[in-house]
């Protein structure tokens, strides 16, 4: 088993549209969105929901007001500023937003007033798509987690990878170097950096870069809309050499993306013949061709 | 005032919307870059930083000859970060949320708090080129690579926001905690997206986050004419106003990928976001009123 996961650091670089393309481009292939807070891979898949799962994260504490005796320990004891007093008469309440979850609260209220029920964060999915299957996740709106849901969601590929004897997973990461993106990479054989030539594309680069790095996991690096800014482009090939990077290639800027978002389909579907297409038809025979998309991860 | 410049999808012009707006307000203002962990402001604005502070999480410390491994810590922490094994006890500081639980818990007084690093926030000021007599006030938090917990950076760099001033936030992408984190309190969220399918998605699940924040908000439409008309038919139907479109532009992607603000190379924007700031002041009144 393989696994390739698309990353960039910096939002917008063109994870999702590369992540898709390559899909088209790949046999006995599994697709993981791991972008849980604001996923778009589906918007060009159009995947056919098989199957649907809740995700259970984390619990929330919730004050009965019919045994507290407003004594406020939980207010001093919580961390997170989480519970609200309120005046004439005393009394409070917890804010479901700020609740870190933690329980201390409900462990250390002197009248067990406190009820910790666990709540339902989101939701992920099992679909077929035209190029392989996919799992891809929501996470509710406001929600924490998503670093757990990205764990689930990439064992679960996993799982299902070895059961269907397929061989690939491509996964199409969140933005950042946080905690959803270190969930998305561990174990991987490489990591794809989407850098855009601009002064934001190579910091954020650079950070990832430095992520893949401490966690030791090999990383490639390719510049998309290249043209738009020549000498940013090389810059980033140069700190790629600088860090033993793998330069795979370049894509120039194409406003045929768009419009192939706007049609759900990939730009190598809607214009297989343009200058982008042929690059990412390139960088992908050159990221499989790469030693270290040859080693089978004992996942 | 806290205006703080949201998206949901990322790249869609969160920073220009946020660095060049704050360089067109007329009133004392401080920027807080607010996406820890690839922060990007100061790569268009070029603070002059002055200062430099740690961002640091209490992580408990056990003391081994008071400590009778009992186990009760371990039974507290829903984060799986203490672990009693036999006659030992094992913190995981990366996956503690320090809430104090353990070390309020513990019934021989065996835990004390030790600091753990989880990034730094700079802080300084800019004056911009485009206005000589203006000066914001600038603040920055930066994760530790490898770290996860964004929200106490988030929270520490708002601690630097100016309370008369007006104080502009350049919030993450998503819309999980950290994003919580950069939007509650604040008095609008402004929020960017394109008018692509996908920043229209990732714009719907943006308003149920400021929606449920109950925050008045609206929109910036960035590289207006590069895809469709669906984000405008959505702001029409949810009753979000338009309050600026940026027509994607060459010229202003060149200048953003040197780092320069659209007001040095086109001037006349600055007229423009004098009046989003203006018409955001008015849709903060309004609400105020009803309220």
């Amino acid at each position: 088993m393989k696994e390739l996961v698309i990353l960039s650091g910096k939002g917008g670089t063109g994870k999702t549209s590369l992540t898709a393309a390559f899909a088209g481009l790949s046999q006995n292939m599994m697709l993981c969105d791991t972008d849980v807070d604001a996923a778009d891979l589906h918007l060009l898949m159009a995947p056919e929901i098989k199957e649907t799962f809740d995700f259970v994260g984390g619990n929330q504490a919730i004050i009965d007001p019919e045994k507290c005796v407003a004594c406020g320990l939980c207010k001093a004891l919580c961390r997170f500023n989480a519970v609200i007093e309120h005046t004439n008469p005393l009394s409070f309440t917890i804010d479901g937003i700020d609740c870190e979850g933690c329980g201390v609260c409900v462990d250390l209220c002197p009248e067990k007033a406190i009820d910790f029920p666990r709540k339902t964060c989101g939701q992920w999915f099992v679909s077929d798509t035209r190029f392989g299957p996919m799992i891809h996740a929501r996470l509710g709106i406001a929600e924490e987690n998503s670093g757990r849901l990205v764990a689930l969601i990439r064992e679960e590929t996993r799982n299902r990878v070895r059961k269907q004897h397929l061989n690939l997973i491509l996964t199409d990461g969140p933005p950042g170097i946080g905690c959803p993106v270190i969930a998305s990479m561990g174990q991987a054989n490489c990591i794809l950096i989407v850098a855009e030539p601009t002064v934001s594309g190579i910091h954020d680069m650079k950070r990832v870069a430095q992520l893949a790095a401490h966690f030791k996991i090999p990383a490639m690096v390719c510049v998309n809309k290249f043209d738009l800014n020549p000498d940013q482009g090389l810059a980033i090939e140069q700190i790629a050499r600088d860090n033993n990077i793998r330069s795979v290639g370049r894509i120039p800027f194409d406003p045929n993306f768009t419009q192939a978002m706007i049609q759900g389909k990939t730009i190598l579907e809607t214009h297989e013949n343009s200058d982008a297409s042929q690059a990412i038809r390139k960088i992908w025979q050159t990221i499989m061709e790469n030693p270290v998309m040859k080693q089978e991860r004992i996942m | 005032m806290i205006i703080s410049i949201a998206s949901g999808k990322g790249g869609t012009g969160k920073t220009t919307v946020a660095t060049n707006l704050s360089c067109c307000i007329p009133e004392p203002t401080t920027l807080l870059d607010c996406d820890v962990e690839e922060p990007n402001s100061h790569l268009f604005l070029t603070p002059n930083f002055t200062g430099r502070e740690n961002v640091i999480a209490p992580i408990p410390e056990v003391d081994d000859a008071k400590c009778t491994y009992c186990k009760r810590c371990m039974d507290i922490c829903r984060f799986g970060a203490i672990a009693v094994v036999a006659k030992k006890v094992l913190t995981f500081p990366e996956l503690c949320h320090s809430c104090g639980g353990c070390m309020a818990i513990c019934p021989e007084d065996a835990i004390r708090e030790k600091d753990r690093v989880l990034g730094i926030i700079e802080t300084g000021f800019v004056h911009p080129k485009t206005d000589n007599g203006k000066k914001i006030q600038f603040a920055h938090g930066l994760m530790d690579i490898g770290q996860v917990m964004a929200p106490p950076i988030i929270r520490q760099v708002r601690t630097h926001a100016d309370p008369k001033g007006v104080t502009i936030i350049d919030a993450p992408p998503g819309t999980s905690c950290p994003v919580i984190a950069a939007m509650k309190g604040a008095d609008f969220v402004l929020l960017v997206t394109e008018p692509t399918p996908f920043g229209l998605h990732d714009l719907t699940l943006a308003v149920e986050t400021v929606k449920i924040l109950d925050i008045p908000h609206g929109l910036v439409i960035n590289r207006a004419g590069m895809g469709n008309d669906d984000v405008k038919a959505y702001a029409r139907k949810e009753k979000i106003p338009v309050l600026m479109e940026i027509p994607f532009d060459r010229k202003i992607a060149a200048a953003y990928s040197k780092g320069e603000l659209i007001i040095s190379c086109l001037p006349e924007y600055k007229e423009k976001f004098l009046r989003l700031y203006d018409d955001i002041k008015t849709l903060v009144a309004q609400r105020r009123q009803v309220r």
